[in-house]
């Protein structure tokens, strides 16, 4: 890409962020984001990410988004990862070990069904919330 | 949805402790009883972490929020909730009780409002710029580059009230102003990503997480200052920040957004990478512009400040990251905004790594003025294994501890000074009973002598004392008058040494000293390390009328030091014994001595 | 130039703008006290003695890295200042040995005068002494880091003063030790031994190798005639160790000294150094006039700059004068012409230099070319500071001494010759004599005031009765860089040159402050004894080196003539590129 003017610039963010809403408003995408900081590397975040990868492949899964992100700061809780898809609230799964990554795949995008003893919450936010009132 | 409600049961080892999972077999039950299997799905979660109210159950996607719950209440929450779609309001958490409906709106509206710094983090894909750009990124460069004179955003900053976030806190428009006001053809912004307190790592997660927000950063502040050159000095064992913000640097570039003529502005800037080979004084900041001009890593005299005279002599802005990372926020949203978040004098919110004695470690972002109390028990979950909470340490080892007492003060600049500790760069250790304040102090010595730059006598004689006399006193063989010895060569050192590092090196004794004083003397005068920390004090034996001889002691000993008979009292060669407290820990009779 | 108005301890106080407040303190006749700083080097800010208390700022600030401001309120001296200080001060006496009976520098260490002024009397912080074995591998200067205070002078002085980096700051914390980069040792570093690291260390950490013992060994063989040479800077500093004013000259003493202390003949390297302008002017000249030979010509009579061009600057000794220095000019004349002289074989003389110099002792074993006479030239060489030693062992009253005159005849010498010892005085000395050679005439005035001073780098134009010679003069090693670049970018382009003929000194103002000089040297005692040097000139009778009437005999009576094949023999030498670092 070439270099932007203040124009491209703009179209870009309202683009993208279309892009972004339509994606959640379309009910078919689902979003799998996983946790890369360097902690959630160091807890193994890379071959959950490959695990995802290999699941969706074996089920034919092509509405599936797979992106990585930074640390969500849950870092006892690593590899940690956020789940988005329709009908289904927003959930981040910690401990998502290979095998729980399969199971996720299998029971939360597959079955709509939460993976028992993995939902983790962000940890701030009951508390911050209370704050802000 | 697959089901119509989803329960979610905290399973953190604070509710679990109080029959959490009762009470998910027991939703579970009532499910069963109401046939409501296909409609409610009952999971058991991690950590909510807000253990204090515990234990917790919330129900979706109503996100309400129910605390305290017990067993018993679990028929009520199916059958009013979940059948009759009424709250049970006698449980919802109180502040919440006040609302019809706690909406899932909130807590993202929240999380736009409070994540300042790590808005990004978690959420967007950190090696493409377009996800940055989606969220209002280069918004404020943009506002910057057009519409904003270099006054305006140091107003806009000093409306804010923004402080450093890497150690002292000072007002970050002030520094900005002075750079600005220095007239030189060279200058330069710089920003500083050695973190290198032990157990903080606040700086890496979002340079990890969020790159653009630094660089954009530093761009405004390059052209707020007349600087057309930046460096990021990060230290080379965070390879994923480095190969994170390469890449950023990379994108920016080609879009345009780093380089010449940004933005068809006419103001041109660029971003280099000096990578550090991880020396903790290398994060102050005098020696860092030393170790980016390629010489050893030293601090210099001050003044002359670096806003005077910093890089390669040219006035030059040092922030850290985590500073740098709520300026784009500050210029888009606006100062005032900024300004309602935090305390009269500490604004904003701040990023902390919670480590050590807690149950959930990790990033939190607070607003200033946030208890302590909260972030440790409610955000952090408290304390694991049942243990007493004893004290936190703040600021790192330039830092204090602050003790039970002190749990509800408000976390700001202010208060933290008063108690004797410092902000420093967020990290915060905490420690629980078993922890010996003498053997934690003497831990943080070893790390001040060991990153002591040796230039400045105070520091580098002086720590090496105040480490020989803490080793001393660990082993019982300390005096009084080493107390008095260990405040005047405090004292000099805070007083004489070149740089901050030797300057607050003294402070984890001197706050040890004000707060747990009985603890120096117990060593100094009972030879007796409360906590059972200090081998040179402690001594395992076995109770012989306690012991059963099943002989697990035996078998976990690492030294193979015990032995016995089987179901006969056992015994420990003392002359072996290396005090690793295992058959303390092991035996489930009590029948092993620590005194 | 604009001045500043401050109030030091309450008393106004104006000083020139740049002013750093120990200086500024120093004008209001109070002493801050200090270890690391050093008025040659800027304020390395390590020791943390020397803070001071000023209005506004709430911490303390070091007096040697602060620069005067107007209006600065600032408190030098208090009870709590004294406490930090005196504390600060016993923390470096624990990782001190207690060894100052048996140190070189006891006397005269800086350390062991603030523990004195500070009352220190006993040692109430554990002491943590290092074991670090001393290097005594060059033969010039021994390293003992034990003794070392970490206030970095060496480093700073090897690396800024004198851009050699030989010295290095190695490990960190309380392991910092300075030594060269790698852990080798110093003979195998750049180091260029001009010991201006010894000169500076204010402690036992770093000093000059003691040959006296070699000198008393020499003395109470029989079998010898022992010969003894002066350096021409020597006379103008060894009488501070005695005592007496900077800028003293003490030549007739030192002569009456060496006789009582068993030497049988006594010479001045000052006449070698009339020789020295005799073979480099006719070089010069040669080069110069007839072509023969690389320009620009560059002077060799340090042997500290020499090693340097041999290590860093090796594709420059075509352009090198191959005239040795005087020391070894005298070596040479004393083992051959003299020995003759007196019936007496090479082995038999045992020739001693007093030298201000560290890199003398490594010159007399420098290479083959320093065995003319067949046998090692020189015996042994001596620094100013070890002869101060022995004149005192003697239990000479060396200030009342009468003066003394030297022997004949490589004890005559001319202004011109004892020039030598500062900055500019080999360039000065040889246009005298080259305005003679080249003009045959002789000069009205034969003073060049424009090659002298403590200017880093001193560039002239001369007007040699119509012919234009351009000369340089750079003092300090890292000056040196400058001069040759410029030399090297003209070379390369075939411009024009930028100079004829370049005096290289490595010691900032010249020998007069060289490594082996008495301690305490600073531009102000640089001024003084650079003084007495000019004195020294002005006070002969002959100022030109082509006069000196025994100069003269010599050639009639061995050389022939300069450049001749017996100088050539005797005289001059030969250079070879060497590695910075031998591995």
């Amino acid at each position: 890409m070439a270099k932007m003017s203040l124009d491209d610039l703009r179209a870009m963010r309202d683009q993208k962020r279309r892009e972004l809403e339509m994606r959640d408003a379309d009910n078919k995408t689902v979003q799998i984001i996983v946790g890369m900081g360097t902690s959630g590397i160091a807890a193994g975040a890379k071959n959950t990410l490959s695990a995802f990868l290999a699941e969706l492949e074996q089920h034919g899964l092509t509405n599936v988004s797979l992106r990585q992100t930074g640390s969500l700061g849950l870092d006892h809780a690593e590899p940690t990862v956020e789940v988005r898809m329709a009908d289904m609230p927003t959930v981040i799964y910690g401990k998502v070990t290979p095998k729980v990554a399969g199971e996720i795949v299998r029971s939360h995008i597959m079955n709509k069904t939460l993976v028992d003893e993995h939902v983790f919450d962000r940890p701030a936010a009951d508390i911050l919330e209370r704050k802000e009132q | 949805m697959a089901y119509q409600h989803y329960i979610l049961v905290c399973g953190g080892t604070g509710c679990e402790s109080n029959k959490a999972d009762a009470i998910y077999r027991a939703l579970q039950r009532e499910t069963e009883t109401h046939d409501l299997t296909h409609a409610v799905q009952v999971v058991k979660t991690g950590c909510f972490g807000f253990c204090a109210q515990g234990p917790i159950v919330k129900i979706l996607p109503e996100e309400s929020f129910y605390v305290e719950v017990t067993p018993e209440d679990a028929a009520e929450l199916i059958s009013e909730h979940i059948v009759k779609g009424r709250p049970v309001t006698r449980l919802l958490y109180k502040e919440e009780q006040s609302k019809e409906h706690a909406r899932v709106d909130d807590i993202s509206f929240y999380q736009k409002q409070f994540r300042v710094v790590l808005r990004n983090c978690g959420f967007i894909d950190p090696e493409e710029i377009s996800e940055y750009i989606s969220r209002e990124g280069y918004v404020a460069l943009e506002r910057v580059l057009f519409d904003l004179s270099p006054q305006d955003v140091i107003s806009e900053l000093k409306t804010s009230g923004l402080r450093g976030r890497g150690g002292a806190g000072f007002p970050t428009w002030m520094k900005w102003n002075f750079t600005r006001e220095q007239t030189s053809d060279q200058k330069y912004v710089v920003c500083n990503a050695d973190e290198g307190d032990p157990g903080a790592y606040m700086d890496r997660s979002i340079l990890e997480g969020d790159p653009h927000s630094v660089l954009e950063a530093m761009a405004i502040c390059g052209r707020t200052i007349g600087a057309n050159k930046g460096f990021i000095y990060i230290r080379a064992e965070y390879p994923l920040a480095i190969g994170r913000l390469e890449r950023a640097i990379a994108q920016a570039t080609e879009f345009g957004l780093l380089g010449k003529d940004i933005l068809g502005s006419g103001f041109d800037f660029e971003i280099e990478i000096r990578l550090g080979a991880g020396a903790f004084v290398c994060g102050e900041e005098t020696a860092l512009l030393a170790s980016i001009e390629g010489e050893r890593g030293m601090p210099r005299p001050r003044p002359p400040f670096p806003s005077v005279k910093g890089l390669w002599g040219e006035p030059t802005v040092i922030n850290n990251v985590e500073t740098l990372a709520n300026i784009p926020v500050i210029l888009t949203r606006g100062g005032e905004w900024f300004a309602k978040i935090g305390t009269e004098k500490s604004k904003g919110t701040k990023v902390f790594a919670l480590t050590g004695k807690i149950a959930n470690s990790g990033l939190v972002e607070v607003p200033m003025g946030t208890p302590l109390r909260d972030i440790i028990f409610n955000i952090g979950g408290g304390i694991p294994d049942g243990k007493a909470f004893k004290a936190v340490q703040t600021g790192g080892p330039s830092g204090g501890v602050i003790t039970a007492e002190h749990l509800d003060t408000p976390i700001d600049y202010e208060h933290l000074q008063e108690l004797g500790s410092i902000m420093g760069s967020g990290g915060m250790i905490v420690m629980d009973e078993s922890d010996c304040m003498i053997d934690v102090t003497k831990f943080y010595l070893e790390f001040t002598v060991e990153e002591s730059c040796g230039k400045c006598a105070p520091c580098r004689v002086g720590g090496r004392k105040l480490h020989d006399i803490l080793t001393k006193i660990s082993k019982g063989q300390g005096t009084q008058e080493d107390i008095d010895t260990m405040r005047q060569i405090g004292t000099a050192m805070q007083r004489a040494s070149l740089c901050g590092l030797g300057q607050t090196a003294p402070n984890p004794i001197l706050s040890t000293l004000r707060y747990f004083k009985a603890e120096y003397d117990a060593h100094i005068d009972q030879g007796v390390c409360p906590a059972g920390k200090c081998k040179e004090l402690v001594h395992f034996s076995i109770i012989t009328d306690k012991c059963i001889g099943c002989g697990l002691c035996a078998r976990r000993c690492p030294v193979l030091c015990i032995s016995g008979e089987r179901r006969q009292p056992h015994e420990i060669d003392q002359s072996k014994c290396i005090k690793c407290g295992e058959c303390f820990t092991a035996c489930k009779f009590d029948a092993v001595l620590r005194a | 130039m604009s001045t500043i108005n401050l109030e030091v301890n309450g008393v106004p106080v104006t000083v020139p703008a740049g002013t750093n407040v120990l200086d500024a303190a120093a004008t209001a006749k109070i002493a801050i006290p200090k270890l690391c700083y050093h008025s040659d080097l800027p304020a390395w800010a390590a020791c943390g003695i020397c803070v001071v208390k000023v209005a506004g700022s709430p911490k303390l600030i070091r007096a040697c890295a602060l620069e005067a401001t107007d209006g600065m309120k600032v408190i030098t001296h208090d009870p709590e200042l004294q406490e930090i200080r005196r504390t600060v001060i016993e923390l470096i006496l624990s990782t001190h040995p207690n060894s100052c009976l048996t140190c070189p520098r006891n006397g005269t260490c800086e350390l062991q005068t603030l523990a004195a002024d500070f009352g220190i009397r006993e040692q109430r912080f554990e002491s943590n002494v290092r074991d670090i074995p001393a290097d005594t591998s060059t033969p010039s200067i021994v390293l003992n880091p034990e003794k070392c205070v970490g206030c970095g002078r060496c480093v700073k002085v090897c690396q800024g003063l004198q851009d050699v980096w030989a010295l290095e700051f190695l490990d960190r914390g309380d392991g910092t030790r300075m030594a060269p980069a790698g852990d080798i040792t110093l003979n195998e570093s750049p180091c260029i031994k001009c010991g201006q690291c010894s000169a500076h260390c204010p402690v036992g950490a770093i000093f000059e190798k003691d040959e006296t013992q070699t000198v008393y060994n020499g003395i109470r063989d029989e079998s010898k005639h022992k010969v003894v040479q002066i350096a021409p800077a020597v006379r103008v500093a060894l009488g501070e160790a005695f005592g007496m004013e900077p800028g003293s000259i003490v030549t007739g003493k030192i002569y009456a000294a060496l006789r009582r202390l068993g030497f049988d003949t006594i010479f001045d390297t000052n006449f070698a150094a009339d020789l020295t302008i005799m073979e480099e002017g006719s070089e010069f000249v040669e080069r110069f006039v007839n072509g023969k030979g690389a320009l620009p010509l560059i002077t060799t009579c340090c042997p500290s700059w020499v090693d340097y061009m041999e290590k860093y600057y090796s594709d420059m000794i075509p352009h090198f004068s191959t005239a040795k220095s005087p020391q070894m000019m005298m070596g040479a004349l004393v083992k051959t012409y003299f020995a003759q002289k007196i019936g007496k074989t090479a082995d038999e003389i045992f020739l001693t230099s007093v030298m201000p110099c560290t890199s003398k002792k490594y010159e007399i074993v420098r290479d083959e070319n320093m065995r003319s006479s067949g046998v090692q030239d020189i015996d042994v060489v001596i620094t100013t500071r070890e002869l101060a030693r022995m004149i005192k062992q003697a239990g000479i009253t060396f200030d009342s001494l009468e003066d003394e005159p030297a022997d004949e005849s490589l004890g005559i010498y001319t202004g011109a010759g004892t020039i030598f010892g500062a900055t500019g005085g080999v360039m000065e000395a040889a246009l005298r004599t080259a305005y003679h050679l080249v003009t045959g005439d002789e000069l009205e005035h034969v003073e060049f005031e424009s090659v002298r001073g403590l200017e880093g780098i001193k560039r002239a134009t001369v007007d040699i009765k119509g012919t234009e010679v351009r000369v340089a003069v750079a003092h300090n090693m890292r000056n040196v860089k400058t001069i040759l670049d410029e030399v090297k970018q003209a070379l390369a382009t075939g411009a024009e040159l930028p100079y004829h003929f370049i005096e290289v000194m490595a010691c900032r103002g010249g020998c007069i402050s060289g490594g082996g000089q008495p301690y305490g040297g600073n531009d102000e005692l640089r001024k003084q004894r650079m003084a007495a040097i000019y004195r020294d000139d002005v006070d002969q009778k002959i100022r030109v080196s082509h006069q000196n009437p025994a100069i003269k005999a010599l050639y009639d009576d061995f050389l022939g003539k300069p450049l001749s094949e017996t100088s050539h023999k005797y005289l001059h030498t030969h250079y070879t590129p060497r590695p910075i670092y031998i591995k």
